[in-house]
C-alpha cells in the first residue's frame, strides 16, 4: 500500500460522505467572497429562504470593480456601483465580514486570505474566482468554483465534487539569476499545455519551488489554472509556518502550537504516487514573454515569435494563426523588438510586496521610455500599498514615471477604468493573455513584474540577464 | 433546475481550440447582478463590430457577418459545436448563463475546462465529450450539410448524426442522474445536514483552528 500524496491528505480529512463511485460531499473551511460572482448566490440564498450555515467561515471583499484612482468621491461608473453596494448589502444581510473598499486591508480577494491568515495552511478554501489557487501556496486544497457552487457552499458548508488525479510538477535545481516565480510557472505552463494539468490537481515540488519565498510560491499556484488544473498546491515547511505565524485571523497561543503539529503532516509521503509527473530543469529556464492569446503561447525572451508553419497539427497551427494575427505579430521577430505601449504590474499573480520590489529596482533612478503611454503600478492590497510606501518604493516608481494607484483586480481583466484600448500591446504581470481580457482589442504579454518595469524604461522587451539591475 | 433528458436540434460549430470564457462572455457583462439577459453579449467580441456593455443597445451594433453564429444557416442553433479545452480561463458562470440565454441546450467537444464543465450541470447545460476524431467528423459534416440536426441523448448516453450514426459518450452516473431528474443540489446536500454537523463536532475537536472566525481581528 503506498502513502498519501499532499492532496490525497487534504481531500480525506474533509470527506464529510462519500456514494462509492468518487463522488464525495467535501467540507470547506473557508470561503473568500467578492463582488462579481457572488450577487446570484446571494439572491438564491434569498429566494429559497436560507440562511448561510457558517457565517464565520466567509470572508468578503471588493476587488475587480474597485476604482484604482482616488476613491473619496466614491465610485463614478453607476453600473459597477451598484454591484459593489450589492456586496455590501448582501454581507449586511447575511453577517458576513467584509474589507470594504475604504479600509486599508482591502485588496484582492486572494491576496487578502494569506495575508490575514484568513487561509491556513491544511483548510479546504473556494472563493468564485479561478484563482483561488493561489492560496493553495499556504499547503491549503484551493480552488475557484462557479456562483451555483458559491451558493452551495454559504447554504451547507460543502460542495460535491468528484476527486481529481494526482499530478506532481518538480522543478530541479536552481534557477539563474534574475529568474522568477512568475518564469517558472510560465515554463511550466510552456511545457505541458494549458490543458496539461485538467482533471488534475498539480502538487509543485523539487529545490527550485522550496527555494521560493511563500510570496513566489503563491505566485506558482495562482497560475495552476492557466495549466487547466482547478487546484495547485505546495507542500508544508518552515517557510510556510513563519509566514502564518502572527497574521491577524492565524491561531495563537496552544491552538498554534496544535496546529503547528497537524502542518508537519502536510507533504506527500515518500511513498505516494501520483498518476502523471513532470520534471523542469530550473537551470534551463529564462525569463518568459508570452507572444499569443494563450499563456501556453510562452517563449523565452531571447526567442523569436514562432511560425505556423512550423506546425505539423493543423488544429494548433491555425490556433497559431488567429493569434498572431490578433497579436499584429509576424513569425520571426524577436521578441526583444516588441514595441509595447502600455505596462501593468499587478493582479493576484504579481502584486505582493516582493513583486514592488524586483519591479522597482528596475526603474529606480531611471524613466520610463517616451514612447510608453501608461505604466502603472497596483499595489495588490491597501497593506502592500502602506508597506511599499514605508520602504520608499511609491517615489522610486513616482520618479520613473508610474502611476502609483489603489489597490485592486485593476487591468487584468479592466472591470474597472483601467484598461487597453483597441490595438494598445502591454506588458503585464497578470495571468491571462486572451483576446480582449485587458480591453477589447487589446494585446497582452505576460511577464515578471522585474521584466514589465524593465520593458517600461526600454519600451521594448528586454533580457534582464544583460542589463544592469537583474536580480 | 431544468431537466435534460434528450434534445433534438440544429448544430453550429466554433472551429477553434482553447475557447475562453473571457471570449464566451466578456468582463463588462459580468457586471450585472442577475442570471439572465447574457444571451445577447455571447461571444460579444467576435459576434458585434461596434463595441458592447451593459449600458449599449445591442441592436444599434453593427453584427459581424463573418462570425459564425451569425450566419443564416445557424440561426436557431441549439447543440454548439467546439474544439478542445472549450471553456477554460475564469470560472465565471456567467458563461454557461449566456450560453443556455443564447438557447444553446448542449455543447459537445473533445474536452472541457474543469470548473466550465462543473457550471455546465447547474444549468441543464449537457457537456457531451467525444474523441477528437468524432468532433473531426462533426465539423466536416456540418459545415458541408446546412441544416445539419443531431439528437442528444443523455439517458442512452449517444448522439445520433443526420444519418443514422450513433455516437456513445461517458458520463459521471451522479452528474447525469442529477441532470435527468433537475435535482436541486442545495436540496440533495441539505439531506445529510446530520452528516454536515457531525463532521463539523469531530473536526472542531481535531483541529479547532480551522474554524476560525474571520471577525477575529477585525477591529
Amino acid at each position: 500500500m503506498s502513502g498519501k500524496t499532499l492532496y490525497d491528505k487534504l481531500w480525506d480529512a474533509h470527506v464529510v460522505d462519500t456514494d462509492g463511485n468518487g463522488t464525495s460531499l467535501l467540507y470547506i473551511d473557508r470561503h473568500l467572497v467578492h463582488e462579481v460572482t457572488s450577487p446570484q448566490a446571494f439572491e438564491g440564498l434569498r429566494l429559497a429562504g436560507r440562511k448561510p450555515w457558517r457565517v464565520d467561515a466567509n470572508l468578503a471583499v471588493p476587488d475587480h470593480n474597485v476604482p484604482t484612482t482616488d476613491r473619496s468621491r466614491g465610485v463614478s461608473d453607476p453600473i459597477s456601483r451598484a454591484q459593489l453596494e450589492a456586496l455590501d448589502r448582501n454581507c449586511r444581510e447575511f453577517g458576513i465580514r467584509e474589507f470594504a473598499m475604504n479600509d486599508v486591508r482591502q485588496g484582492i480577494v486572494h491576496i487578502i486570505g494569506p495575508e490575514q491568515g484568513a487561509t491556513l495552511p491544511g483548510m479546504t478554501v473556494v472563493c468564485g474566482d479561478s484563482h483561488t489557487p493561489t492560496n493553495g501556496a499556504l499547503g491549503a486544497l484551493a480552488f475557484g468554483i462557479g456562483t451555483s457552487e458559491v451558493e452551495h457552499v454559504l447554504a451547507t458548508q460543502c460542495l460535491v465534487l468528484k476527486k481529481s488525479k494526482n499530478m506532481r510538477v518538480y522543478v530541479d535545481g536552481h534557477v539563474a539569476p534574475g529568474i522568477t516565480a512568475k518564469d517558472i510557472v510560465l515554463a511550466i505552463i510552456g511545457e505541458i499545455g494549458t490543458a496539461g494539468g485538467t482533471g488534475y490537481t498539480i502538487e509543485f515540488a523539487g529545490e527550485a519551488i522550496r527555494n521560493l519565498s511563500m510570496e513566489g510560491r503563491m505566485t506558482v499556484c495562482n497560475m495552476a489554472i492557466e495549466a487547466g488544473a482547478r487546484s495547485g498546491i505546495i507542500a508544508v515547511d518552515e517557510r510556510t509556518i513563519d509566514y502564518v505565524r502572527g497574521r491577524p485571523m492565524a491561531p495563537g497561543g496552544e491552538l498554534w502550537d496544535g496546529a503547528v503539529e497537524a502542518w508537519r503532516d502536510l507533504h506527500s509521503d515518500p511513498d505516494a504516487a501520483f498518476d502523471r509527473e513532470v520534471h523542469i530543469d530550473a537551470g534551463a529556464i529564462a525569463p518568459q514573454v508570452t507572444w499569443g492569446t494563450s499563456p501556453g503561447m510562452v517563449l523565452p525572451v531571447d526567442a523569436a515569435v514562432p511560425d505556423p508553419q512550423q506546425e505539423s497539427d493543423p488544429v494548433r497551427a491555425s490556433g497559431m494563426r488567429r493569434a498572431l494575427e490578433y497579436m499584429d505579430l509576424a513569425p520571426g521577430t524577436p521578441l526583444m523588438d516588441i514595441r509595447i505601449d502600455k505596462v501593468f504590474i499587478g493582479s493576484c499573480t504579481n502584486a505582493r510586496i516582493e513583486d514592488l520590489r524586483a519591479a522597482a529596482q528596475q526603474v529606480r533612478g531611471r524613466r520610463v521610455a517616451d514612447s510608453v503611454r501608461l505604466a502603472m503600478v497596483v499595489p495588490g492590497s491597501g497593506l502592500v500599498k502602506k508597506q511599499a510606501e514605508d520602504e520608499g518604493l511609491d517615489r522610486v516608481f513616482l520618479e520613473a514615471g508610474f502611476e502609483w494607484r489603489e489597490p485592486g483586480c485593476s487591468m487584468c481583466l479592466a472591470m474597472n477604468a483601467d484598461r487597453l484600448e483597441p490595438g494598445e500591446r502591454c506588458a503585464s504581470t497578470s495571468n491571462r493573455n486572451f483576446e480582449g481580457r485587458q480591453g477589447q482589442g487589446g494585446r497582452t504579454h505576460l511577464v515578471s513584474p522585474a521584466m514589465a518595469a524593465a520593458a517600461a524604461v526600454h519600451g521594448h522587451f528586454v533580457d534582464i540577464r544583460q542589463t544592469a539591475g537583474a536580480a | 433546475m431544468e431537466p435534460f433528458i434528450r434534445h433534438k436540434g440544429l448544430l453550429a460549430p466554433i472551429d477553434r481550440p482553447n475557447v475562453d470564457t473571457d471570449a464566451i462572455i466578456p468582463k463588462q457583462y459580468l457586471k450585472s447582478i442577475k442570471r439572465t439577459g447574457f444571451g445577447p453579449n455571447l461571444f460579444d467580441d467576435w459576434r458585434y463590430l461596434d463595441p458592447g456593455g451593459l449600458d449599449i443597445d445591442n441592436a444599434t451594433r453593427r453584427r459581424n457577418p463573418d462570425f459564425v453564429l451569425n450566419q443564416p444557416r445557424y440561426q436557431g442553433a441549439s447543440i454548439l459545436l467546439a474544439r478542445e479545452n472549450f471553456g477554460c480561463g475564469s470560472s465565471r458562470e456567467h458563461a454557461v448563463w449566456a450560453l443556455h440565454d443564447a438557447g444553446f441546450r448542449a455543447v459537445i467537444a473533445p474536452s472541457y475546462a474543469d470548473i466550465f464543465y462543473s457550471n455546465c450541470f447547474k444549468n441543464g447545460l449537457l457537456p457531451v465529450t467525444l474523441d477528437a476524431t468524432e468532433v473531426d467528423r462533426l465539423f466536416r459534416e456540418v459545415e458541408a450539410t446546412p441544416g445539419y440536426e443531431l439528437e442528444v441523448d443523455l439517458e442512452a448516453r449517444t448522439v445520433t448524426t443526420p444519418d443514422g450514426a450513433v455516437l456513445r459518450f461517458d458520463i459521471d452516473d451522479f452528474r447525469r442522474e442529477t441532470l435527468l431528474k433537475g435535482l436541486d443540489d442545495i436540496g440533495l446536500t441539505l439531506e445529510k445536514q446530520d452528516r454536515i454537523r457531525a463532521y463539523e463536532q469531530r473536526r472542531r475537536r481535531e483541529a479547532p483552528w480551522l474554524f476560525a472566525d474571520t471577525a477575529r481581528g477585525a477591529g
